[in-house]
């Protein structure tokens, strides 16, 4: 259970329902400069999704954000996922977290947010994530020929073959 | 003759795109069935670049996203940063920023307004519409050098303190705002070939809005009541007492009144800075670089395009290690295909200009 101070009931209510409709499944949690963050396994993505979208009224899907953990020490994941969400009465915000491993795809939330069509194809174009079940996945900065995803860490910012 | 199913490329160098926006159409003979917005002619990779720079050298690349509005993408980063650093920022310098993105949404919303009517064809308000912005832009200039990449905020406060005879001209820039505005209401609101090309025209449902992410005066003009300057207050906005003008259908009609309504909104919040402006420090002392304790952080400010927010995490050094920018554009412009689905070919820049893009933040 992560530190909300008293004065912050509303995401210590949603934390608590979260938490109490999925009570193994909630791997950590902290709240830090006013911003709560979940960590789930990725295989309940689209029940807790639905869940937060139905039942407690996160219909909004700000951004979608993600981390290369290349510099992280052994035993952390590749790639962090940010879903970050936000409730429109009482203004709440959280942070939806889940760690994939280079080789692992991830369900696509297309179907439950409009809004993540363009933000999950500029994951799969900066950073590889394929989204499984997203109705069009492909390259949206970048051509559809071009080699690598620029935004992970081991990309080289200088001197790449075939290169400009 | 019948013209079923064909595809129709419009742009990327096409003058009523905003820039370099590609639009692959597929039309029935004059009815939009399929838009597909082709984008990245503008990416430089922003999101890499940051993670190279120390926060202060972070900042003067904002100014290079919304390129007409590059006060507000100065103010979300510093925002960002103070928060995750937890640097305090004094009150004048609180009040200053408001003065400054306040004047920039009045900039961007005369921009918009000019370029949008020129889209529909009436040529004489962008004239109008850029004579306004004009003064404001020398503001700008006068306040920091610059009239466009602006760069007037620092992490910490403003870049410069706003001196008397600077607030005197600001103000008769602002009393000269109404009349103007006057002027070019009367050669559009009631307008009938405006009305005709605007009002029905490029439909989106509040519940729908809110499904595609939409932000800012496009979301309001659905009739959803969300301005982030009033349910997450930032910098001083909770001591300034303003409206949220809100639309009733969801329509290009709409979304042209919301953004006009704005204008006086804007007005009236600089006024009030103006008014109260407090004494003291405009900047708190910051050094040029400086390092930030492990920790995540994600702001975001009601821009003129929208909600537009920064997620910053920092490893503990002077430079970020990943900032993801939440561009208002980026995600406005996804729900055009559904506005203009079923509306007539000639409406697309119509609906296009009433979204009010900006490529240089949708590529980043």
């Amino acid at each position: 259970m992560p530190e909300i101070p008293a004065d912050r009931p509303l995401p210590r209510q949603a934390f608590e329902a979260l938490s109490g409709r999925f009570p193994d499944s909630v791997l950590s949690s902290d709240f830090d400069k006013g911003e709560l963050s979940v960590t789930i396994p990725k295989g309940i993505l689209l029940a807790v999704l639905g869940y937060l979208k139905d039942d407690l009224g996160f219909g909004s899907l700000n951004d979608l954000i993600v981390l290369d953990n290349l510099a992280a020490p052994e035993g952390k994941k590749r790639f962090s996922l940010l879903y970050q969400l936000y409730r429109f009465p009482g203004d709440i915000r959280i942070r939806l977290v889940l760690d994939l491993d280079e080789s692992e795809g991830v369900d696509s939330i297309v179907p439950l947010y409009r809004s993540a069509d363009w933000a999950e194809r500029e994951a799969y174009d900066m950073f590889g994530i394929v989204f499984e079940g997203h109705p069009g996945l492909r390259r949206i900065y970048l051509e559809e020929d071009f080699e690598g995803h620029p935004l992970r860490k081991d990309f080289p910012l200088a001197g790449r073959s075939g290169g400009l | 003759m019948a013209f079923k199913d064909i595809e129709i490329n419009m742009g990327p160098q096409h003058p009523s795109t905003h820039g370099v926006l590609r639009l692959k159409l597929t039309v029935d003979n004059e009815v939009v069935l399929k838009v597909e917005p082709v984008i990245g002619y503008l990416h430089r990779g922003m999101e890499k670049l940051w993670e190279s720079q120390t926060y202060a050298q972070c900042l003067p690349l904002t100014d290079r996203l919304d390129y007409l509005a590059s006060l507000s993408n100065n103010l979300a980063f510093a925002l960002a940063v103070e928060k995750l650093a937890g640097i305090e920022v004094p009150r004048r310098g609180r009040y200053i920023r408001i003065v400054l993105v306040e004047l920039q949404r009045l900039a961007s919303h005369l921009a918009w307004l000019g370029f949008m009517a020129n889209d529909i064809g009436a040529m004489s308000v962008l004239l109008y519409g850029f004579e306004a912005r004009e003064d404001i832009l020398d503001l700008f200039e006068e306040y920091a050098g610059a009239r466009l990449t602006i760069h007037g905020i620092r992490i910490g406060g403003a870049a410069h303190d706003l001196d008397e005879a600077l607030v005197g001209r600001i103000r008769k820039v602002l009393s000269s705002v109404p009349r103007r505005l006057k002027d070019i209401r009367s050669l559009l609101d009631e307008n009938r070939i405006w009305k005709e090309r605007t009002v029905g025209i490029g439909l989106i449902s509040a519940s729908e809005a809110v499904d595609y992410g939409l932000t800012g005066p496009a979301l309001r003009a659905s009739g959803v009541s969300w301005d982030i300057r009033k349910s997450i207050p930032y910098s001083s906005y909770d001591e300034m007492d303003f409206d949220v003008p809100l639309g009733r259908q969801g329509d290009v009609y709409d979304r042209y009144l919301v953004r006009l309504e704005e204008i006086g909104q804007s007005i009236r919040i600089i006024n009030q800075a103006l008014d109260k402006l407090p004494p003291g420090e405009f900047r708190a002392k910051v050094p040029r670089t400086f390092r930030i304790p492990p920790g995540q952080v994600f702001h975001t400010v009601e821009a003129p395009k929208g909600e537009l927010g920064f997620y910053i995490k920092s490893n503990g050094s002077d430079r970020p290690e990943r900032v993801k920018m939440k561009s208002p554009s980026f995600i406005n412009l996804q729900s055009l295909e559904h506005m203009c689905k079923g509306n007539l070919f000639s409406d697309v820049v119509g609906i296009l200009g009433s979204l009010d893009i900006v490529l240089g933040e949708i590529d980043k």
